[in-house]
C-alpha cells in the first residue's frame, strides 16, 4: 500500500522553525527510511503556487501570491507500507524529528 | 485510551518496522537466531500486555530493545548458575559491558546495519534447504507471521512453523558464526541472498491463484528487503541490478493481469498502466550498478532487459537488437534452457522468425522444456509468422494441452480457429 504523508503550513499550528540539529536528525530519519526499503520519494512544494479554476469550461489561471493564509502543503513524502498503521507509525517517526506543525496520511490508488 | 484492537494493529505495525533489527542486535548478544527471535517474541508479548494500560512509547523500538535485553542477561544467568560454564560466565561478563556501554546510547545505525547484514547472510545461509531460507528470510527480516508466510505459499501453517523451527536449530547446530562472510566465500553466499529474494518476489508475481491479496504483498516483502540491502552493501552491483530488476517488473503488476484475472503478455499491456515511479526507480538502481562497473552479472543483464521494455512507448518501439544482444551475455553468465528460450524470441524479433526457429529448434530435446508449454507456444508462433501454418497449428495444439492457465489456454485455440480460417 502506498501512503502520501503530507505537512501542511496550518495556521493554528504554527510550525518549528528549521536549525541545524534538525536537518541532521531528519537527513537521519530520511536514511533510515530509505534503508528500510519504505520511502519512495520525498519532496518540498513551493508556497507560492499557481492556482487553477474550470468552471462551466472556462479555465481560469490564478498567480499568487494569495492573500488569504489558507493551510498549503509544504512537503511531502510517498512511502510503501503494509498497513495504514504502518503508515502512521512512520509519521510518528517524522513529527519526532520536526517537532510542531500538522500533516496528513492519504493512502495513494494507482496506477490500477 | 484507544481500544485494544488499535492498540494491537499498532503494535503489529511497530513489529514489522523493528523485528529485523531487534532479531539482529539480539542475536549478536545471544549467538543465536532461534534464541534470539524468542527473546524478541517475548519482548513482543510483554509489549501486547503493557502498552495498552500504559500507552505507546515514544521509541517503541527502543523499548522492546531494552525489554528484551533484560530477558537475555536474565536467561544468561539463569544459564551460568545452572550449568557454572565458565565459557557462558565469560559471555556473561562481556554482556554487562555491553549493556553498560550501551544503556546510554542504544546501538549507532551502523551497527545496526552491521547487524541486519549478518542476520540477512545467516537466514540466507546455504546449509539451509531453499524452502526454508525463504520462510525463514520473511519471518526474521521480513517479520511476517507464520501465518502469513503460510498463506502466501499456499502450504499448511504448520509446515512453514516446522520449516523454520528446523532451520533454526540446523544454524544452531552447526554453529553459524553471525557473521557477513568476506573473501571468496562471500560472492557465493551474496549470490544466495540475492536468489532468495528474487524467489520470493517471483512467488508473488507469478502468482496465477491463491489468495490475491497476500501473494502481490511478497513482491512488495521482496522489493522492501532488496532496496533495504542496496543501502547496507551499496557497493554490490547485483544487488543494485537485482533491485532494478524487481522495480520494473512490480512496475507492470497493475497492467499483466486483464479483468476476468487472466494474465496479459508484455507487449500486448496497456503502458499507460505501468507505474512510472517504479520505472524511474528501477532506472536509478540501474544507473547506480553502472556507476560501480565489474563484470556484467545474471540480475544487471536481466535488470536492463526489463528497462529496454520500460523504454518502449509503443511495443513497436522496441530494441529488439539490444535485447537479444543482453541475451547473449546472459546466456553466457547463466544458461539455462528457459534463457535460451526467451532469446529465441528476442532473435526472432530482431532478426526475423527464421533466425529464431534456428534457436528454438535446438531447445526441442531439452528434457526441461519437455513439458513447458511456452516451447511450443514460441515454436508454433514463429512457424506461423513463416507462413508454415500447419505446423503452427500442431505446436498450438501441444501448447494448449500443456498450459494449465484456462485463459491461456482459450488464446492458443483462438490462434488455432484463425489459422485454420
Amino acid at each position: 500500500m502506498r501512503f502520501m504523508l503530507m505537512t501542511s503550513n496550518d495556521p493554528s499550528v504554527e510550525m518549528t522553525p528549521p536549525n541545524p540539529e534538525m536537518y541532521a536528525a531528519m537527513g537521519k530519519l530520511i536514511e533510515e527510511m530509505t534503508r528500510a526499503g519504505v520511502l519512495l520519494t520525498t519532496g518540498g512544494l513551493e508556497q507560492t503556487p499557481t492556482r487553477v479554476k474550470s468552471f462551466k469550461g472556462k479555465i481560469e489561471i490564478m498567480d499568487g501570491p494569495f492573500t488569504e493564509a489558507k493551510e498549503a502543503v509544504v512537503g511531502f513524502a510517498l512511502i510503501e507500507a503494509k498497513s495504514r498503521e504502518e503508515a502512521i507509525e512512520f509519521s510518528k517517526r517524522f513529527w519526532q524529528v520536526a517537532g510542531d506543525g500538522q500533516g496528513r496520511i492519504y493512502e495513494v490508488f494507482g496506477p490500477q | 485510551m484507544a481500544a485494544n484492537s488499535d492498540i494491537h494493529r499498532t503494535v503489529d505495525a511497530v513489529w514489522r518496522i523493528e523485528s529485523a533489527r531487534l532479531i539482529a542486535s539480539l542475536t549478536r548478544l545471544v549467538r543465536d537466531v532461534g534464541l534470539a527471535e524468542d527473546l524478541a517474541q517475548g519482548a513482543l508479548v510483554a509489549a501486547l500486555e503493557q502498552w495498552p494500560q500504559t500507552g505507546i512509547p515514544d521509541k517503541p523500538g527502543a523499548w522492546l530493545l531494552v525489554t528484551a535485553r533484560h530477558r537475555a542477561v536474565d536467561q544468561i544467568r539463569r544459564n551460568v548458575r545452572l550449568e557454572r560454564k565458565t565459557e557462558q560466565m565469560g559471555r556473561d561478563l562481556e554482556l554487562e559491558q555491553e549493556l553498560a556501554v550501551s544503556k546510554l546510547d542504544l546501538d549507532s545505525p551502523e551497527d545496526m546495519g552491521d547487524d541486519l547484514l549478518r542476520l540477512i547472510f545467516i537466514s540466507c545461509h546455504p546449509i539451509l534447504p531453499k524452502a526454508a531460507r525463504l520462510a525463514l528470510t520473511l519471518r526474521l527480516l521480513g517479520g511476517l507471521t507464520t501465518d502469513e508466510i503460510a498463506r502466501a505459499f499456499l502450504v499448511p501453517e504448520p509446515t512453514i512453523a516446522q520449516r523454520i523451527v528446523r532451520a533454526k536449530r540446523t544454524l544452531s547446530e552447526a554453529r553459524i558464526p553471525f557473521e557477513a562472510p568476506v573473501g571468496p566465500e562471500r560472492a557465493s553466499r551474496l549470490s544466495s541472498v540475492l536468489e532468495v529474494l528474487y524467489l520470493v518476489f517471483n512467488e508473488g508475481y507469478s502468482a496465477t491463484s491463491g489468495d490475491e491479496w497476500m501473494r502481490p504483498a511478497l513482491c512488495a516483502d521482496a522489493l522492501r528487503l532488496g532496496r533495504g540491502l542496496a543501502e547496507l552493501i551499496p557497493n554490490e552491483p547485483e544487488v543494485h541490478g537485482l533491485v532494478a530488476l524487481m522495480e520494473i517488473q512490480a512496475s507492470r503488476l497493475h497492467a499483466r493481469i486483464g479483468p476476468a484475472g487472466e494474465a496479459i503478455p508484455l507487449l500486448e499491456q496497456n503502458r499507460g498502466r505501468w507505474d512510472q515511479l517504479l520505472i524511474q526507480r528501477g532506472f536509478a538502481a540501474l544507473i547506480r550498478a553502472e556507476a560501480i562497473g565489474g563484470a556484467l552479472g545474471p540480475y544487471r543483464l536481466q535488470a536492463a532487459i526489463a528497462a529496454c521494455h520500460a523504454q518502449a512507448r509503443n511495443p513497436e518501439d522496441t530494441n529488439w537488437e539490444r535485447i537479444s544482444a543482453l541475451y547473449d551475455a546472459l546466456v553466457q553468465v547463466a544458461p539455462s534452457p528457459i534463457v535460451e528460450l526467451n532469446r529465441a524470441v528476442a532473435i526472432g524479433m530482431a532478426f526475423g522468425p527464421a533466425a529464431g526457429l534456428e534457436i528454438v529448434d535446438t531447445l526441442i530435446s531439452e528434457p526441461s522444456l519437455k513439458s513447458y508449454h511456452l516451447l511450443p507456444g514460441v515454436r508454433g508462433d514463429l512457424l506461423a509468422k513463416l507462413g508454415r501454418f500447419n505446423e503452427a497449428c500442431e505446436e498450438f495444439k501441444q501448447a494448449a494441452e500443456l498450459t494449465r492457465n484456462v485463459r491461456e489456454r482459450e488464446l492458443l485455440l483462438g490462434r488455432i480457429a484463425t489459422i485454420v480460417k
